[in-house]
């Protein structure tokens, strides 16, 4: 059976104006299903990039790349909206919620352009408000929530339609250390449960929560350890 | 994503930024209130239009003089040698086509009757002008041929007359003073209301003709013995109006003795071409009208464009976090291009509300009957939801084409 998520000799070029920029180049790594990965690296060293591709954000410029089965580069943009629906589940460093909207319309989003009926679309979306310990405040707007409870909202929302993956790019990049931590608490129990977890990071107290590191330079793998 | 949602999602949109949509809206608000008046006014005036056919008649005929030359000098209209009794006959025995012929003389005199007098038009006719110029009996009878001839003292009146001399009651038998002359009266005619003009129509008596003319002096104009002030003829339906004219002309001509080559010197008018001249002014009008209120709703479809790409711009995030949570590229189009139809649909209903009310403002001024027919509404919702669409779609692309990485970085 093959892994979760190949990738072989990916690369992925920006024009900017006349010159190019090689922001992958020639990458390739498998990821198996359950595990914690966490991909490291200066900015601008291409991790970003790799995540994005990894959660159909964005299209490699060559190479082979499949995720949870699926040739990601032989995707059309509707299949792709449907990847990113039924497998991916995105926690970003500035939270992404909706304002004016409250904690459980936020968490039921993906739902939403699942074709999810909004009467379970509640439902689930409450039971995912309870597992990150949010219940209480589901009728809360993001502005009357602190960033912690804004983040673990995002995370209900990443959770929602059961994605084989979750992608977090710098999850903690806003918070400060001690809610960093229970943050972080929060994906050590989901990779506990099976939840195959990515995240993006620079901060090292946060990458040592995964058990294998990816670390990026220039667009290049430069160091994968477990 | 369902409609909804998506019209919940717009309306919240809307609502955070209250005085900016209403502000938007404005263009629309405008352009359907004056589609609407327009549209209103239009409707009221064809109606009055084709009342005023229905009591005038609109294949009637009206033959006046014209101007005369007298040593190079023309006169006036009217200066030319008045119709004659012989004239009415003539056209009446010698021209196809016609249902009813008969001439008219005016004066304008006090009549009483006990105790109360009333100034009004006294119209000389012969009986067949009832139904040429469409007045109905309302009780009682008109004169008959006889009668005119023998100038009896018969008189038929108005209702305006009937209210104003008779209170109200039946005026049959009673004998009025017109002119300091007694005047039975032996009939009455259905009220016509207003005319177009604002006088009123049923301030009026008709006598016999050649009684008016020589018991009250109506149209004297010597040395003519018999003069009449103008001829009404009614061509009957089907006949080619065209060719009775041409005919009556041809009459007139020989019995006016006018030179082979020189110019009429009498109308022949109908309303036929009057209404059609009016028509045309009021489409001109009416076109120009529509241009105008289509170039308000351009400039407010322009607006609401431009309100869409602010939104756009200022939800490229949002945008962004919906397409990495799995919307489609048709989903976020959609999204706005309802939000862009709920606006103007907002719009319109209030645009609809303002014209309604413009619209009762100029029926109470230009005293016109405006009714809000089903046809208004649907003018102001089929207007606003084009340009929703219309103007709300390169927004709305313009959104779904962002690419969802930029979208999420967008500051």
């Amino acid at each position: 059976m093959s892994a979760l998520i190949e990738c072989e000799d990916i690369t992925k070029i920006y024009a900017m104006g006349d010159t190019e920029i090689r922001a992958l180049d020639g990458v390739s790594v498998s990821i198996e299903a359950g595990e914690y990965v966490a991909v490291m690296g200066a900015s601008g060293s291409g991790k970003s990039t790799f995540m994005n591709l990894l959660g159909a954000l964005d299209q490699p410029t060559s190479g082979m790349l499949r995720v949870d089965g699926r040739e990601l580069e032989r995707l059309g943009p509707d299949d792709l909206a449907e990847f990113r629906s039924h497998s991916i589940g995105f926690v970003f460093q500035q939270f992404n919620l909706l304002p004016r909207t409250s904690a459980v319309e936020n968490a039921a989003l993906p739902l939403v352009y699942a074709g999810v009926p909004a009467g379970q679309r509640r439902k689930r979306a409450m039971a995912r408000l309870d597992q990150v310990g949010l219940a209480e405040r589901s009728h809360h707007h993001p502005k009357q929530l602190s960033g912690g409870q804004q983040q673990r909202v995002a995370i209900a929302r990443a959770l929602v339609n059961d994605p084989a993956i979750i992608l977090a790019d710098e999850p903690t990049g806003a918070l400060d250390s001690r809610t960093s931590e229970e943050v972080m608490r929060i994906f050590d129990g989901l990779n506990r449960q099976g939840i195959t977890v990515i995240l993006v990071t620079h901060e090292q107290e946060v990458a040592d929560h995964a058990r294998r590191q990816i670390v990026f330079r220039d667009g290049k793998i430069v160091e994968d350890r477990a | 994503m369902n409609l909804w949602a998506s019209i919940r999602v717009a309306l919240t949109a809307l609502r955070v930024n209250a005085l900016r949509s209403a502000l938007a809206m404005l263009g629309i608000i405008i352009g359907v209130a004056s589609v609407i008046v327009l549209v209103s006014i239009s409707e009221g005036t064809k109606r009055a239009v084709e009342e005023q056919i229905a009591s005038f008649g609109a294949n009637l005929l009206i033959i006046r003089p014209g101007s005369s030359i007298f040593g190079g000098r023309r006169g006036g209209a009217g200066s030319a040698p008045p119709m004659t009794d012989g004239d009415v006959l003539a056209i009446r025995d010698e021209v196809a086509g016609l249902s009813s012929v008969s001439g008219e003389v005016r004066t304008a005199t006090s009549v009483v009757f006990a105790g109360a007098n009333w100034q009004t038009s006294i119209y000389g006719v012969n009986t067949e002008y009832f139904e040429a110029r469409s007045w109905i009996i309302d009780e009682g009878r008109t004169f008959s041929p006889a009668e005119d001839n023998a100038s009896r003292r018969l008189a038929v009146v108005g209702q305006t007359i009937v209210n104003e001399l008779f209170d109200g009651a039946s005026p049959i038998g009673q004998v009025i003073r017109v002119g300091g002359q007694p005047f039975e009266v032996i009939g009455t005619v259905e009220a016509k209301g207003e005319s177009n003009f604002g006088t009123d129509q049923d301030d009026i008596i008709f006598v016999p003709l050649k009684s008016a003319r020589s018991r009250l002096g109506a149209g004297q104009r010597p040395p003519t013995p018999d003069p009449v002030n103008a001829i009404y003829a009614d061509v009957s339906a089907g006949e080619d109006i065209d060719r009775v004219i041409a005919d009556i002309q041809d009459l007139l001509r020989i019995r006016r003795d006018i030179a082979p080559g020189a110019s009429d010197d009498f109308n022949v008018s109908s309303l036929a071409e009057f209404i059609r001249a009016r028509n045309e002014t009021e489409n001109q009008l009416g076109l120009l009208l529509a241009v105008g209120a289509g170039i308000v709703l351009l400039v407010g479809g322009i607006g609401i464009m431009n309100i869409m790409l602010v939104s756009v711009t200022e939800r490229t995030r949002e945008i962004g976090l919906r397409l990495a949570v799995g919307a489609r590229r048709r989903d976020i189009r959609n999204q706005f291009l309802i939000e862009s139809i709920v606006l103007c649909m907002i719009g319109g209903a209030l645009g609809l509300a303002a014209g309604i009310g413009g619209t009762a403002l100029y029926a109470n001024v230009g005293q016109l009957e405006i009714v809000v027919s089903p046809l208004i509404v649907g003018i102001a919702v089929g207007a606003s939801l084009f340009v929703g669409v219309f103007f709300g779609l390169y927004p709305a692309q313009r959104a779904a084409g962002l690419n969802p990485i930029d979208a999420l970085r967008f500051e």
